[in-house]
C-alpha cells in the first residue's frame, strides 16, 4: 500500500492537535491550579505539549504545501480552522473537571504518549523520529509526574481516592480511541511512517494497572469505548466540548485576523 | 589573531564586516557567541548550555546552527535576537540561525565549568542522563532516585517537590537541612 502527502498531512494533524488541544486544557489552569508548584507544573507540561505540537503543525503546513501548492502556517491551522477540521484524540479536549479529572486524563495521555513518541522515533519519515525523538524525553517527566499525583490522590485520604477513581472511570471510555487505527493510519503504519498503536494497548494497559494496583484505585472495567471505530476525533468527529475550547483559544485571531504582537 | 580576520578598530565604517569569512574567523564568531547568555539562566552561555551546534561560512553568510532545550521553552526567540545582535557587535550581520532537531538536546552536553556556574548561582546541576531512568520499562514510571544535594549548604537531605520548576528544564526541591527550596537542572 502506498500513501500520498495528502495521508501524511491528515496524520501530522492527528499528532499536532492531539498536543495543542491538551495544551489549551493545561493552560485553563493558569492561576487556578490547586497550590503554586502545581500552577507552575501544569502550565509547563502544556508548554512542552505546545511546543511539540508547533512542530507537528509546522511540518504539516510544509506537507501541504507539496501537495496544494500552498501550505497553512501552524497559526492558520491552530486559530483558523473550524472544529470539524480538528483531528485530536477526544480524551484530549474532555474539560479540566477537579484537579483528580485533569490528573486522570493526563495520566492515561502521558503513559500513551510516550510509548506512542518511542515507536515514532524510529518513523521511515526522518522528520517525524526527530520530532518523537525530542518529544520522549519530555513526555516521559509528565508522564512520572501524572503517575506521581495518581499515587498521591489514590492511596491518600478517602476523599482524594473517590474523586480519583470517579475521574478514572468517567474518562476510560475514551482510552479505546488511543489504540485504534482506521485505514488511512494503517496505511501510513504499512510504509512504516506512522506508528502502530493497536499492539501498544498491552504495554500502556499494564503499566496503567501497575500503577493503580499501587495507588489502591481499581482498574475500570467498562469495555464500550468512545471513537475506537472510525468515527472519533481522529475523523473530526468530535464531543461537545471541542467548540468551547476552540472559541476561546481562537477567540483573538478570529476577531483580528492576523493580530501580530 | 589569526591570518584572514581583520583587526577591528575604531574608524571601521558599521557596516563593513569586522570578521570576514574564513575558517580561523570561525574561532571568533564562537568567542562571541560564548558570551550570549541564556535569558532564563543568564549565569551560562548559550555556548556553555551546549545549544550552538556548528558555525561556518558559506561564502560570505555565516550560518549558525543551533538547536533548543525543551520543545516549548519561550526563551527561543529571544535566543535568536540575541545571537543576531551580538554576531552584529562584529561587524557580522549576513547571518542565517538554523534550527536543528536532531540530535535531541541533551543536559549531558553542558560544559563541567558551567555546572559549577549552576550551583553558584543557585540552581543544582544536571547529573548524567546514564544516571536517570529506566527508558526500557514503562512501569512503574519512576527514576532511580538520584541524591540532589542541595546548592545552598551542600546537605544531601533534600526532597522534591514538583517535577516542573521555574521553568520546564527544571525541578523544585527543598533542602530539608537549611530549609531554603531551590531549582535542580533536570537531566534530560
Amino acid at each position: 500500500m502506498s500513501y500520498d502527502d495528502a495521508d501524511l498531512f491528515e496524520y501530522l494533524l492527528r499528532l499536532g492537535d492531539t498536543d495543542v488541544v491538551m495544551a489549551q486544557r493545561l493552560g485553563e489552569w493558569i492561576g487556578h491550579g490547586p497550590i503554586l508548584e502545581e500552577d507552575i507544573a501544569l502550565a509547563n507540561v502544556g508548554l512542552d505539549l505546545l511546543g511539540q505540537g508547533r512542530l507537528w503543525l509546522q511540518y504539516a503546513g510544509e506537507v501541504e504545501t507539496r501537495f496544494r501548492g500552498s501550505g497553512r502556517t501552524e497559526d492558520q491551522l491552530a486559530f483558523l480552522r473550524d472544529g470539524s477540521g480538528f483531528r485530536n484524540l477526544l480524551l484530549a479536549e474532555q474539560p479540566n473537571g477537579d484537579f483528580a479529572q485533569t490528573t486522570a486524563r493526563q495520566f492515561y495521555f502521558d503513559v500513551w504518549h510516550v510509548l506512542l513518541l518511542r515507536a515514532l522515533s524510529s518513523s521511515l519519515d526522518q522528520r517525524i523520529a526527530e520530532i518523537a525523538a525530542k518529544a520522549v524525553k519530555e513526555a516521559t517527566y509528565h508522564a512520572e509526574r501524572s503517575t506521581g499525583w495518581v499515587l498521591r490522590l489514590g492511596d491518600g485520604t478517602d476523599e482524594s481516592h473517590a474523586r480519583m477513581q470517579s475521574a478514572l472511570d468517567a474518562l476510560w471510555m475514551y482510552t479505546g480511541e488511543m489504540f485504534a487505527a482506521d485505514p488511512l493510519e494503517a496505511t501510513l503504519v504499512v510504509a512504516r511512517v506512522a506508528a502502530d498503536v493497536r499492539p501498544l494497548r498491552e504495554p500502556w494497559l499494564a503499566a496503567i494497572r501497575n500503577v493503580l494496583d499501587e495507588a489502591t484505585l481499581a482498574l475500570p472495567q467498562g469495555e464500550w469505548m468512545q471513537g475506537a471505530g472510525m468515527r472519533g476525533g481522529k475523523q473530526g468527529v468530535h464531543s461537545e466540548h471541542l467548540g468551547h475550547l476552540l472559541t476561546e483559544m481562537q477567540f483573538l485571531q478570529r476577531a483580528y485576523p492576523g493580530a501580530v504582537w | 589573531m589569526s591570518p584572514g580576520v581583520t583587526l577591528p578598530t575604531s574608524a571601521a565604517a558599521p557596516n563593513v564586516p569586522r570578521v570576514a569569512p574564513s575558517t580561523s574567523s570561525v574561532a571568533l564568531v564562537w568567542e562571541a557567541l560564548a558570551s550570549v547568555p541564556d535569558p532564563e539562566v543568564p549565569v551560562v552561555s548559550v555556548v556553555e548550555l551546549g545549544l550552538i551546534r556548528r558555525v561556518e561560512w558559506r561564502e560570505k553568510q555565516l550560518i549558525v546552527h543551533l538547536t533548543t532545550t525543551y520543545s516549548g521553552c519561550p526563551a527561543a526567540d529571544l535566543i535568536r535576537t540575541l545571537i543576531h545582535e551580538q554576531l552584529a557587535t562584529l561587524g557580522v550581520v549576513n547571518v542565517t540561525l538554523v534550527t536543528q532537531l536532531a540530535p535531541p538536546w541533551s543536559t549531558d552536553w553542558i560544559a563541567p565549568e558551567a555546572k559549577a556556574k549552576l550551583r553558584a548561582y543557585g540552581i543544582a546541576p544536571p547529573h548524567l542522563t546514564a544516571a536517570r531512568i529506566d527508558v526500557t520499562g514503562i512501569s512503574p514510571l519512576r527514576r532511580a532516585v538520584v541524591r540532589v544535594a542541595c546548592p545552598l549548604c551542600g546537605s544531601s537531605r533534600t526532597s522534591l517537590l514538583s517535577q516542573f520548576g521555574s521553568t520546564a528544564c527544571k525541578a523544585q526541591y527543598r533542602c530539608d537541612a537549611c530549609l531554603e527550596p531551590f531549582d535542580y537542572f533536570k537531566p534530560h
